[in-house]
């Protein structure tokens, strides 16, 4: 059977199974509809998505480089401003584009207060060119560029954190989601999409490939991530958080074993030096946004 | 029209592109426990799963890559994944 698909995102697409990033592609085409301009990074939904002369995108979509994505969605926004036209920019990009090479024209977009969408999948390493660490590696993660061995234990630096970054810059609104809750990622594009200015949204997609996992349990994993407080869904208004997904919170090692990057911390037997560590990274996320759901003994 | 800067490609054209090669294991739909809650064409990366008049679940086999996600999220196991014989 050959039908017709709906979405904005076709199917035919090369992305590995069970991946996040697709999923999240098609949840946000679903939600800013057909009159919308995508300008995509360099990245795994730019190389899977349009191999040329191939691509899924059903909407007028451009490739900037690593860098300057910020810096093309500025000059569009500039451009239908000028010819009074009303189309929608969202600018996407991985983790790599958005936290490490392209920060200087996001940086400068966002100061300039030009009115788009940037999104980010953070899928939380240079998966495209082969699972390097990038600025949104978490603590101990094994890469290809950290690698755990018995010299290290893997990324040695904290994940930055680019939504307070640019909640800095005045940002009317900034959020994060994850492809484990589809339909507030859907509402959070929308609300996105209807502010003016320079708005940021970071999704957190779990890689099956990058992160050592099958396919089936993308979703599960996202779940985990935020049931253990080490990713928190939230919103920001006028740089004030407004909204917090709660919890009742998991212990970080059912979140960490399911994983190949950090297989490294329970063999042979669990580190628990390490893994307080990055527990006092989730107790710290629960503190600061409050995700504790108190239960009545 | 003649394009006279950089490279454009026809809206879906990774259309023709039949992933369903790619797989190793097949979802089957089990129609008697499904409830029609939609959430395996809501989750399926692909977006490869449309419905019949019904509203039953309806994969198209020519681009599911079997990854399984569908079967995992699904309320009901209403989605066996099952070896691929070619």
């Amino acid at each position: 059977m050959t039908g017709e698909s709906c979405g904005l995102f076709e199917y035919g697409h090369r992305a590995c199974g069970g991946c996040a990033a697709a999923m999240a592609a098609r949840t946000i085409l679903d939600a800013a509809g057909k009159d919308t301009i995508i300008v995509s990074a360099t990245g795994c939904m730019e190389v899977f998505s349009t191999p040329y002369p191939d691509t899924a995108w059903k909407v007028p979509w451009i490739h900037s480089l690593f860098e300057n994505n910020s810096a093309v969605a500025s000059g569009i926004v500039a451009s239908l401003k000028k010819q009074g036209r009303k189309e929608k920019v969202i600018a996407l990009g991985g983790d790599g584009a958005t936290f490490d090479i392209g920060i200087l024209c996001l940086s400068g977009a966002f100061e300039r207060g030009h009115d788009f969408v940037y999104i980010c999948y953070d899928n939380e390493a240079y998966m495209n060119t082969g699972i390097q660490r990038s600025g949104a590696t978490p603590y101990d993660a094994s890469t290809t560029t950290s690698p755990a061995g018995k010299c290290s234990m893997g990324n040695r630096r904290p994940k930055k954190d680019l939504p307070m970054i640019l909640a800095a810059h005045g940002a009317p609104y900034v959020a994060t989601a994850s492809v484990a809750y589809l339909p507030d990622l859907k509402k959070k594009v929308e609300k996105a999409l209807a502010t003016e200015g320079p708005c940021y949204l970071q999704v957190h997609a779990p890689c099956c490939t990058g992160w050592g996992f099958e396919g089936e349990k993308t979703m599960a994993i996202g779940k985990l991530a935020i049931e253990t407080g080490l990713w928190v869904n939230y919103e920001m208004e006028d740089g004030k958080v407004t909204r917090v997904k709660k919890v009742v919170r998991k212990p970080v090692e059912v979140y960490l074993k399911e994983q190949r990057r950090f297989r490294h911390l329970f063999k042979p037997k669990p580190n628990e030096t390490e893994i307080a560590k990055i527990q006092a990274v989730a107790d710290r996320n629960a503190e600061r946004f409050g995700i504790d759901i108190k239960l009545k003994k | 029209m003649a394009l006279g800067l950089g490279c454009s490609a026809k809206p879906g054209r990774a259309k023709e592109n039949r992933t369903g090669s790619w797989r190793t294991f097949r979802p089957e739909f089990l129609h008697e426990k499904c409830t029609k809650c939609g959430l395996c064409s809501l989750v399926c990366p692909e977006g490869c799963i449309g419905e019949d008049a019904e509203g039953q679940p309806v994969p198209d086999y020519d681009y599911c890559k079997g990854c399984g996600l569908c079967a995992e999220e699904c309320p009901s196991q209403a989605i066996e994944m099952k070896k691929e014989e070619k």
